[in-house]
Parts: structure tokens; sequence; C-alpha cells
């Protein structure tokens, strides 16, 4: 009996201890699965204190502005525009140097027209800016110039030339329409809140960046035809 | 999500934009030509068609894989707080515009979707390392993941501070990380700088941006003694921002560190940060180009750190002219010019040196005084266009530079791009000079919707050889052997099929390191990577656990450390497979020697020491008779870790 009664308090303290263990272990075991937990957290600017933001926070776009879509929808048509030059090359002028550069810079061109269009597309912006009021004049189409771009007497001059003409032609509209590229860069990053959306930051400064290099090659090869002409 | 509808998306998505693209195709006069691979140069080898690299089946998550020598343990995808919000403004636009097709449910759009939208805003970038924590930078800010046990990592914290690329570095209690972006601010904020308000009069002239005390551009630095709450101490603004950023720890030194700054990006006004000037050395002497900056960060008060020196790296020391350097590439013409940036520095304190890859050239800097390098060297590559990042080997005879052609986010790995272009040079380091001994590009040819170039890599620690694991975007991951520096081979590879087959989604490997036994990769779109050697004709077992047996508590792989191996015997090992390899030791000697360690090992160093010894000073005493110089050298390894083994 005495037993018993010991037996019974005996299993009656266990399942006790046991409760308690579980519970100890289970409030461990969520402490660790909350610990385990990864934390979200923005600090403040220098010397101030770090903020815990809550789990469900997810990642915004830095704003655009009308200046971020200008420069796109301008860059494109500016781009087509020297994929216009280029393709005239093939017809009018057999200088390997000036052939290999145009397909260099068609290439590019290209390339980087199918990634504006991509950019404003995927911003549900326009590819082509329907309010134009750019104040550096009209191309054929009656479309707005962007700078540095060719004035239609220019490209007809171009058309019409060939030989070391074009080439000299070529090049040197090729310089002053790469220059406008670059004034393009600089007035974007000159525009209040403009290029803080990362493509668009990393596509103009290597728009900077290489336009700026193919300008000083050409600048070389201009002065190597025009002094090899006299 | 099912695959299914993430595809479904995505299709969605770049229908979409084949329809715009045809529609104001027709509706302007220059339609751009087909998007085509230029032909491949005469005189040149393209890439590999037949590699199994070559065509891996598209996708996110779900991308074909192929590894060879290598094994994946883990992809961890990018946290969520990094992730678009799909009900963020922007992309309400484009739920507008999907729409007004007939798509109406696409607030839902798959993450894939949304990556097109935003690829680079949320990239992962650089990674560092520092005991059980390895630190992620992302443009977005910085991701922590507890690797304790590299297959199951775990993130621990999330750091919301955006502006691009966020590159890491991490020393004792600090944190560095490099912004550039004009949306950087000094408080970490995601709303960046709000646009003007509609309807502001300007009489014609643009809307100059306000000068903002606000705006970061520069070097931050955090204390991260709470890993679960890093702050920031201090923001070092600079003119151009900083693209990347080196630790340098100088030996004599133990109160300050310095940060080496690369800045590319366009100056900022005078009126925001004083001094600034975006004009030619011509026109002011005081230009923020054509320098890098100098920052001294005080370790018992790095909230006082600041800018020490703008060294003129590039200048002509004869004629005091600034902007002295020009490459020579010819393949890429986007590049060439005058010099006026580097791209990323790696210091190699040991040895006082350090090696800029610096856009035109690259440079060899002697850093004996940290904040007042000195170019000593520079070479240009006409197979280069933009030179992008630099490695030395362990011994400081080699330096590995990388050329990113097309910036990273162009697929220059297709079968008509020269095996010269965007690859690695290896150049032969005596004496302060710089001589090119080869290229290394990774063979395999990538498809067009894949961004492929040389990036970032770093060594392996397998001894005797001289072994690098790198970055290829969406090439993947390559493991170069350039121990005969005029012939790297490739002896391991881990690759995915294209994140897209119609569309480049840029993704792929940004970083991938060697970190204390395992190889980790920072995958821009995707997250993070874990992989571990495996044994080949390439590699033995037993130099794989010698190169597990180099631990270090920190690793920032711009700042470089030499590496040095225990005298374990599994280091002999690896040096004995590697004789056995070169065919330098005969069946007999190598079975004496490995039974004799054999020995030694199963006793844990109590028996046949001697013996030992004595094998080990016979290998001695014939180094200098091997076959070639790097052989002696290991024979000479072995007797050493022989004569006094560790456990």
């Amino acid at each position: 009996m005495t037993w018993m009664v010991f037996g019974r308090s005996g299993s009656g303290s266990i399942w006790l201890m046991a409760l308690i263990l579980l519970m100890i272990f289970s409030s461990q075991s969520s402490e660790r699965v909350l610990g385990q937990q990864p934390t979200i957290v923005q600090p403040g600017a220098p010397g101030k204190s770090t903020r815990v933001l809550p789990r469900t926070t997810r990642a915004k776009l830095a704003p655009l502005t009308p200046a971020d879509i200008n420069f796109m929808q301008g860059m494109i048509v500016h781009h087509q525009q020297a994929v216009e030059m280029t393709a005239l090359i093939e017809k009018r002028t057999t200088n390997s140097e000036v052939r290999t550069l145009g397909a260099r810079i068609s290439h590019s061109q290209a390339d980087e027209i199918a990634q504006m269009k991509r950019w404003l597309i995927s911003r549900g912006q326009p590819v082509a800016d329907k309010h134009a009021h750019h104040h550096h004049g009209m191309d054929h189409s009656g479309a707005a110039l962007m700078p540095g771009m060719l004035t239609p007497q220019q490209m007809d001059e171009l058309a019409k030339s060939s030989g070391s003409e074009f080439d000299r032609l070529f090049l040197s509209g090729m310089i002053q329409h790469h220059r406008g590229a670059l004034d393009m860069v600089r007035d974007l990053f000159a525009a209040a809140g403009a290029g803080q959306d990362a493509e668009l930051f990393t596509f103009a400064t290597d728009v900077d960046s290489s336009q700026r290099a193919e300008i000083r090659i050409m600048q070389t090869m201009l002065d190597k035809i025009t002094s090899g002409g006299k | 999500m099912t695959n299914f509808a993430a595809k479904f998306g995505l299709t969605i998505l770049t229908a979409l934009f084949l329809l715009v693209t045809g529609i104001t195709g027709l509706a302007q006069s220059a339609n751009p030509p087909a998007e085509g691979a230029p032909p491949l140069p005469a005189g040149m080898t393209g890439a590999d068609a037949n590699d199994p690299r070559a065509k891996l089946k598209p996708g996110l998550y779900d991308a074909g894989e192929v590894a060879k020598g290598l094994r994946h343990l883990l992809l961890l995808k990018k946290p969520e707080a990094f992730q678009l919000d799909a009900s963020d403004v922007e992309s309400a636009k484009v739920t507008t515009t999907l729409g007004s097709i007939g798509i109406a449910n696409a607030a839902k759009m798959p993450a894939s979707a949304r990556m097109v939208m935003a690829q680079l805003a949320f990239a992962n970038s650089d990674i560092a390392f520092q005991g059980k924590y390895l630190f992620q930078g992302n443009f977005y800010g910085v991701n922590i993941y507890d690797i304790s046990t590299p297959a199951r990592a775990k993130l621990v914290t999330s750091m919301v501070c955006p502006g691009g690329q966020g590159d890491v570095s991490v020393h004792k209690n600090l944190m560095f990380m490099s912004v550039e972006m004009p949306n950087g601010r000094l408080d970490c904020g995601i709303q960046g700088f709000p646009p003007p308000p509609a309807g502001v009069a300007t009489d014609g002239r643009p809307l100059l941006p306000a000068p903002s005390k606000e705006r970061f551009r520069g070097v931050r630095i955090f204390d991260i003694s709470d890993i679960r709450r890093p702050r920031q101490v201090a923001a070092v603004q600079t003119c151009r921002g900083s693209h990347t950023h080196t630790l340098v720890v100088d030996p004599k030194d133990k109160q300050n560190v310095y940060i080496y700054v690369s800045g590319t990006s366009f100056v900022r006004q005078s009126e925001e940060l004083t001094g600034c000037s975006g004009e030619t050395p011509e026109k002011d002497p005081n230009t923020s180009l054509f320098r890098i900056e100098v920052i001294k960060v005080p370790l018992a008060a790095p909230a006082t750190a600041k800018v020490v020196s703008s060294p003129r790296v590039f200048m002509d020391p004869r004629t005091g002219v600034i902007n002295a350097l020009n490459n020579g590439g010819s393949h890429d013409s986007d590049r060439q010019g005058a010099t006026d940036q580097c791209h990323d520095i790696t210091v190699y304190s040991e040895i006082g040196l350090a090696a800029g890859a610096c856009s035109g050239n690259g440079l060899l800097l002697d850093i004996s005084e940290p904040a007042n390098p000195k170019r000593v060297d520079a070479v240009n590559d006409p197979n280069y266009s933009y030179w992008h990042s630099a490695s030395f080997s362990n011994d400081g005879t080699r330096v590995v530079f990388t050329d990113e052609w097309g910036g990273g986010t162009g697929a220059r790995c297709r079968l008509t791009d020269p095996n010269v272009w965007g690859a690695n040079a290896i150049f032969n380091l005596r004496d302060k000079k710089l001589n090119f001994a080869s290229y290394y590009k990774m063979p395999a040819a990538q498809t067009s919707t894949e961004n492929c170039v040389a990036h970032n890599g770093s060594l392996i620690p397998v001894p005797g050889r001289d072994i690098k694991v790198q970055a290829w975007y969406q090439g993947g991951i390559s493991i170069m052997d350039f121990t005969d520096p005029g012939r790297p081979i490739e002896i391991a590879y881990f690759d995915r099929g294209p994140i897209d087959a119609q569309s480049l989604v840029l993704g792929g490997a940004w970083s991938t390191y060697w970190y204390n036994g395992h190889i980790y990769s920072s995958e821009i779109a995707r997250g993070l990577d874990v992989l571990e050697l495996q044994p080949s004709e390439f590699l033995t077992q037993n130099e794989i656990d010698a190169a597990r047996t180099v631990q270090v508590g920190e690793f920032n792989v711009q700042n470089q450390q030499r590496i040095v191996w225990p005298a374990r015997l599994v280091v002999a090992k690896a040096y004995l497979d590697q004789l056995e390899r070169s065919k330098a030791l005969a069946a007999s000697e190598l079975a004496d020697l490995r039974g004799a360690i054999g020995v030694a090992e199963s006793s844990r160093l109590t028996k046949g020491m001697a013996r030992l010894r004595r094998l080990g000073q016979t290998l001695r005493e014939r180094a200098p008779q091997a076959a070639s110089p790097l052989e002696g050298k290991r024979m000479v390894a072995i007797a050493d870790i022989l004569q006094r083994p560790v456990r």
C-alpha cells in the first residue's frame, strides 16, 4: 500500500516533471525557432540607432522622374540615327577602319536600343515620347532632334557623299552625335531626382564612358584622314 | 507559384515586349536591325559549342545544371525583403499596361517576371567573410548568413540600405560598404530623393537637383558587434561615390586600417560636396577624375574616419601630367582613351604591392606607405577592353587580371566571341615588372541571353599549385589552374542554363570565393550558392583535404593574405600526389613514402617517426636534381613536413 502510494505519487511527480520538462523544452525550442528567424533591419544615419522592420517588408524601387523617362525615350531616337548613319557605310566607303568602327557602333547601339525599350516597357512607359517638346529641331519624320543629332541637311549630305569625303563627314558627324549623348547624360545627372533607378544609372554611366572613348578614337581617325588629304 | 505560372508570366512579358517593340518599330522611321552575334574575327577562336554547358534548360529556379569536379550543396534564394513588392507603384503601371491587353491578374506577377523589370536594383554583388558569417552585398543592402554548417547556411540578418553596388568588406567589429548611386541616403532610406513636384515653373531651364546633405555616395562604416543589428557609425562621402573599395591593413599599423576607394561614375556638384570637380585636368588641375581616394579608419574611433589622400595614380611623374595613361585595346573601342578611374584594386600588404585594375590599364602599386600608393608599373593589352579586377598568386610571382568586356551586362561568351576577349590575362611579376604570359577564358559557349564575362574569384589553397575559382556571371563558375602561367587549364566547373530563353535577364555568379573548405557564390538574381570540391583526374582527395587545412578568421578577397599550410601529413600527401601526377617519383619511392606516412598517421604520430624523417631527408637531398624547380620545391616541402609533422 505504502509502496503503491509512493508509487502513485512517484508516478504523479514523474508526469509533473515530464510536463514541466516538456514546457521548458517547448519554450526553448520555440525560442530557438524564433531565434532562427532572420531579422530585417534598417540602420539610421551615422550615430543614430538601427530600426527593426516587420517580417512582411518587401523591396521598393527608387523613384522615377520625367527626366529619366525622357532620357531613355530621347536616347532611343538618338541611337536610331547612329544606326541609320552606320547603315550608309556599306555602299559609301571601303575604308576598313571606318567599316569596322561602324559595325561596332551599329551593334552596340542596336543592342542598347533593345535594352532601353525593355526598360521603358517594363516600367509601363511608352517607348516614344508622344509629347516631344524639345527645341533642337525636327528630322524627316517630324520627330524631335536630340542634342548632337544630325540635321536633315547633314544627313542628306552624308547620304550623297562617298569615299574619303564620306569618311570625313561620317566621322565628324558621329563625333557631333556622340558629344550630344554626353550632353544628354550630363543633363540627366544634373536634373532634379534623376538617375536613381539602378539600370538607368548603370546604362547612362556606361554610355558616358563608352562614347567618350569612341570620340577619342574617331578624332584620331579623322586627324589621319584630314592630314592625309592635305 | 508553379513553374508553369512563372514561365507563363515571363512569356507574357516577353510577348508584350515583342508586341510593343513591333508596334513602335512600325511607327518609327528607323527600325533597329535584328539582334545577332557579330561574326568571329578572322584568326580568332570562339567558344566551344560541344561543351555540356552550352545547351542547358532555361529557368529561374529550375534551370538545367551541370558540374564537373564540383558538387552543388545549396541554393538559398534571395530574401523576400530584397524582392520587389508586386504592389509597388511602378509595377502598378505595368499592371495597367498588362491589363490593357487583357491580362487581368498581373498583380500576382511571378517573381521571374518582376525581375525583368528590376534586375539590378536588388542585385546581389560581392561577398566577405568573418568567422561563421558570410556577408553578401546587394544594390539594396547587405544580407548576413550563418555558414557554420555550409550545406545548411541560414539567413541571420537582412540589412536594408540601398545605393548600389553594395560591395562589402569586414574587419573586426566593422563592416564597410560601397555606395555610388544618387538614391543613396545617409539614413539608409529606401525612398531615395523624391522627384520634383509636377508643374514647377522653370522658365524652360532644367530643374537642378537640390544639393542634399542627406545624399550619400562613398563608403559606409557599420559596427557589427551585434550581428543582428548593424549600426552605421560613419559615412565617408566621395565625389564619384564608391563603385568598389579595398580594405588595406598595414602590418606596421595596429591602430588604423585604410580603404582604397575606386569611383567610376559621374562627379557630383561642388554645391553638394565641396571640392568636387568633373572638369578635364587641363581646365582644373584639382579635378576629381584621374585619382583614387584613401580613407583612414582609426579602429578605436571609426566615426572619425575620413579621406586622407587622393593619389594621382595615373600621373606621369616626370612631367606631372595627371592623365598620362592610355590603353591599347583593339576590339572594343568602347573603353579606349585616357584612363581616369580604377575599377578594383587588390592589395597584398605582405609583399608591399597592390594590383590595380583601372579601366584602360593594369597597374602595379607600391603600397609600403598605405596612404600614399605609388605606381611602379602599368601595362595595357591589345585584347583588353576594361581592366576590371586582379589577384596575386600566393607567392606573389604572378598577377591574374580580368577583362570585363561589355560591362557584365552583355552576352560575351557566345560561339563567336573570341576566347581572348573578356578573358583573364595572366602576368608574370618579377622585380616589380609585369610581363604577359597567357589568357584564360571559361571555354563553354553560352547563349545570347546569358550575360557572361570574366568576373570575381579567389585562390583555392591547394599547396604546390596555383588554382583560382572564379565567377563568370551566367557562364557559371570555372576553376582555373595556372601553375604553369603560360598554359592555364580548367579543372572544374558548375553552370546553369539561362534565366530566360528569350530575354537577357541579368543574373549569374558575381563573386565566387573559397572560404575555409567550401565555395560560396553570390548569384545576382537567384541568391547564394554553396558548393564543394570533388576529386577528379585533375585534383585528388588529398589535395582537397590539404586545402581544407587552411582556416582563416576573416576573408576579404581584395585584401590578399598569404596562405600558410600547417605541417600536417595530409599536406605532404597532396604534394606526393602532385609528384606522382608529374611522374617525378618512381612507384617504389611513392609506396615507401605513403607507407611510412600511413604508419605515422594511424599511430597518431607515435610510431615510425624516425623513418619518416629519414625518407624526408632523402627527398630533400635529391630535390636539386628534380626535373623542374617546381618539383624540387614540392620535394623540399614534403621533407619539411616529415621533419616535424603536427596533428
